[in-house]
This record gives C-alpha cells, structure tokens and sequence, in this order.
C-alpha cells in the first residue's frame, strides 16, 4: 500500500466515524459559533465593529474549537484503545499522523465555512473582497495549528490530565501561528488593504507549516514508542 | 496476500532476558521464552502479574528495559512494518470502532494490513465470527462476547505467523468458546505461533502445548505431569502462598 493511500484511509475511517456520530463537528461547530456571537455582543456598538477585532476573534474561535475538536478525535481513538491497533498495523506511522491531521483540517475547515461568513456578517469584515489570500491564510494557518495539535494530542492520549494539558502545551507552541493568522487577515480588513503584508504573513505561515510538519512527522514514531 | 513494507516471516519466537520496569518497579525480570510455528502457549499468572505488558513488548508497542525479543532471524523494533504484518493481537480492549460496523471495521483493517480479495476475506471473518447477519448494524449496540468474536477476526485477518491473545474467552458463550477452541487447533495446524493468556484453564485445556506461569515479573515453565492443568497451576502458585 502506498504512503499516499495509507493517509487516505486513515483520513476516510474518521471522516466515516464522524458522518455517523457527528460528534466533533457538532460540538466545535456549536462552541465556535457561540463564541463569535458572545464576542459580537461585546464589540460591536450600534452596527459598528471595533477596528480590527474581526480578525482576532475568527482565530480565536478556531484555535478553540480545533483543540476541541483534537481532544475528541483522540479520545475517540483512545476509548476501544484503537490507536494501539493502528500501532501494530505495517503502515508507516509518519503515514498514521497524517491521516489524524488530515482529518482534523477537513473538520476544521467546515467549521471555517460557516464561521466565516458569520464574522463577515456580524463585524461587517470583507473577508471575500480578497478571497484566495483569505482562504490561503486560513488554510494555511488550521494546518499548522492542527500539526502541532494532532502530535500533542496523540502524545497525551494516555495522560490522565490530558484535556488540561492540551492547551497548556499547544497554545504556548502555536503563537506564532495564531499572531501570522491575526496580522494577516487584519492587513486584508483594513479601510486600506494591505496586500504585500498579507502576502508576508501568509508566507510566515507556510514557513511554520514546513518546519511544523516536519518536526512532528520526525517525532510521531519516538514519541508514540512507548 | 501482499506484505506491506515488503515479505517477512519467520519460524521461531524467542525472549532472551526480557526486563520491564516502569519507574521503580519491576514488572517484567529476565523473562525467557522460545516459540516454534505451530505451538501454542498458555501465559498463566495472577492479576497483575504483568502477562499484558509481556505481549505488549512481544507486538512491538513496548519497548523491553533489557534483553531482547528476535522474530526467527530478526529484532523487534528495528524491523518494523513488515514484521508488524506478521503479527496479530488481540487486547483486552477490542480495537475496534464501535460507530461502525463490522464490515467497515474488517474492510478498515484488511486494507491497513494489504489483504488481498478483502470482501471475500470480510465474508470468511463474518462467518467465524457468526455475525455474518449484523455485517451492517454500528459495532456499540453489540453486546461484550459479540464484540470479542469481531475483535477476534480483526486479529486474524491477515493471518498472521504470530497471534497474541490476551483473555480471548471473555465474555464468550459456550457454542463460542467451543468454535474459538476450534479455530485455536486450526491456527496451530497452519503454524501459528499462539500465545494466550487466560485464566479459563479448564477452557484451553488440550489445546495448549505447554504453559509458562507469571509470577512478580519472573516466567517459570509449569511442569508436565499428572493432574489438571488447574491443578498443575495451583500447585506451581502454593510454595509462594505457603512462604507469605
């Protein structure tokens, strides 16, 4: 079997799992929403959004509801102790962390499709007047956030303290992530569109995607041995 | 049937000095063990006698403090995915998805391990399995023995050289307890290694070679004599009773 269709099948088992249970999609969905509506009651004032606040409050309400959804799509693993059995199985286990993370930024991303158009509503933010550098800022940055998520979560499937410790580790690592997502997408919602420093920010997140990506495929072997 | 990672087999199993501590303690001292294709092995022992975490480091998910585990010629840990398709386990958790399926769950693993003509593959694991009739209704409203059976075939699949079961008789009825024993005798005839722990002694006797016995971390073998393998095994357990 090859790399590629390994990751494949990982991702559809938990795509598959996920269209029966609608468990994380329903969750995160519910709590990101919820989130954007409390924050628009407090920022916007007689129909008028505090300046730049669109920006911060869609990535925070990713990074929330992404390690919602990295805790679940792990403890679900956890509960018949399958991730053992995909431990045993002859496939390549930088192959297995992809298929994880590959399904969580499938999740992600439509939970991004509603909550997008949602804070483009409700803060009056252009987020489809430049349309591509948006969706390359928000792909780029769930990808970075979910790679270091997906390895965290699987490091703490065994944890007993697990759902505290997940965001104690992430939130310090994905910083930077978070910051490029906020500049970025700020630079498109400004009265005068920043373009050049949209495009900087969108390569920083490619950059933290690259090293990212590859520190967690060259740890997820050692680190899931126990 | 197609061997990811390339083909490897092997004819003998063989633990040399095995040691696990987690922390302070020592779970596993200086255990030894040599398995040929064809014979089963009974791990006996008391609760907590470490019989999981020995199958565990013999599947590869743990790694031994000291001593080593060769699979005929090869390491454990170093020669990775393709002598992972050699081996087959079934734990006391089931590892399989209770939101779907048991034919989702075979046809999920089967590709994971590369099995050639997986539907028909599926249908054989169904019938021994004697679910056959539910392929298609989610695993969670199966009761625990069902469950056992599936997670059973899982393990089987793809047929491996090395089966590790671990109290493959829980929750079992009788009619399964007595087609799991047959199946046991086929996997012996195909030369399988079987190891099995289990504390249904009177159930896996006559189908086991010979069995070995956990004690605080060390393996003695449990000799061959008159009397039950019960007996034999209560026996083997008095003289640490008697020193207490």
């Amino acid at each position: 079997m090859t790399f590629v269709r390994t990751i494949w099948l990982i991702t559809r088992k938990d795509l598959l799992i996920e269209a029966r249970s609608k468990e994380i999609l329903f969750t995160t969905l519910f709590f990101a929403v919820s989130s954007v509506l409390v924050f628009a009651f407090g920022f916007v004032r007689e129909g008028r959004a505090v300046e730049d606040a669109a920006a911060g409050i869609l990535w925070i309400a990713i990074a929330f509801s992404g390690t919602l959804a990295l805790g679940r799509a792990f403890e679900r693993e956890r509960q018949s102790e399958t991730l053992r059995a995909l431990m045993i199985a002859p496939i390549p286990r930088p192959a297995l962390y992809l298929g994880k993370l590959l399904g969580i930024v499938l999740l992600l991303a439509a939970v991004e499709a509603i909550i997008v158009p949602l804070v483009s509503l409700m803060f009056q933010a252009p987020l489809f007047t430049h349309a591509w550098l948006t969706l390359g800022l928000l792909a780029a940055g769930t990808i970075g956030f979910a790679a270091v998520g997906t390895l965290f979560a699987a490091m703490l499937v065994r944890a007993r303290s697990r759902d505290v410790l997940l965001p104690v580790l992430l939130y310090p690592i994905t910083i930077p992530v978070i910051i490029a997502g906020v500049r970025g997408t700020s630079a498109l919602l400004q009265a005068e569109v920043d373009l050049p420093m949209a495009r900087l920010w969108l390569s920083m997140l490619v950059f933290f995607d690259v090293v990212f990506v590859t520190l967690a495929l060259w740890t997820f072997e050692p680190v899931m041995t126990e | 049937m197609s061997t990811p990672g390339g083909d490897l087999d092997f004819t003998t199993l063989t633990l040399t000095d095995v040691t696990r501590s987690f922390g302070r303690r020592r779970a596993l001292n200086r255990v030894s063990l040599h398995a040929r294709a064809g014979e089963t092995i009974a791990l006996l022992g008391p609760n907590g006698a470490s019989k999981s975490t020995l199958l565990s480091i013999i599947a590869t998910l743990l790694a031994p403090t000291s001593g080593e585990v060769r699979y005929g010629p090869h390491e454990g840990l170093r020669a990775g995915a393709p002598l992972r398709a050699r081996l087959g386990l079934l734990g006391h958790d089931l590892y399989v998805y209770p939101e779907l399926s048991p034919a989702e769950n075979l046809r999920f693993f089967a590709k994971v391990y590369g099995v050639e003509d997986v539907e028909r593959c599926i249908a054989d694991a169904l019938d021994h399995a004697g679910l056959s009739h539910r392929r298609d209704d989610p695993v969670s409203g199966f009761s625990r023995g069902m469950r056992q059976r599936l997670a059973l075939e899982r393990a089987l699949l793809h047929a491996p050289r090395l089966a590790l079961l671990d109290e493959p008789f829980t929750g079992l009825d009788d009619a399964a307890t007595h087609a799991l024993r047959q199946r046991l005798a086929t996997l012996r005839n195909s030369g399988c290694i079987v190891l099995i722990t289990t504390h249904d002694l009177e159930t896996i006797e006559g189908i086991v070679d010979r069995a070995m016995v956990l004690r605080n971390g060390i393996a003695v073998e449990l000799p061959v004599g008159a009397g039950s393998l019960r007996q034999r095994y209560r026996a083997s357990l008095t003289p640490l009773s008697s020193s207490r």
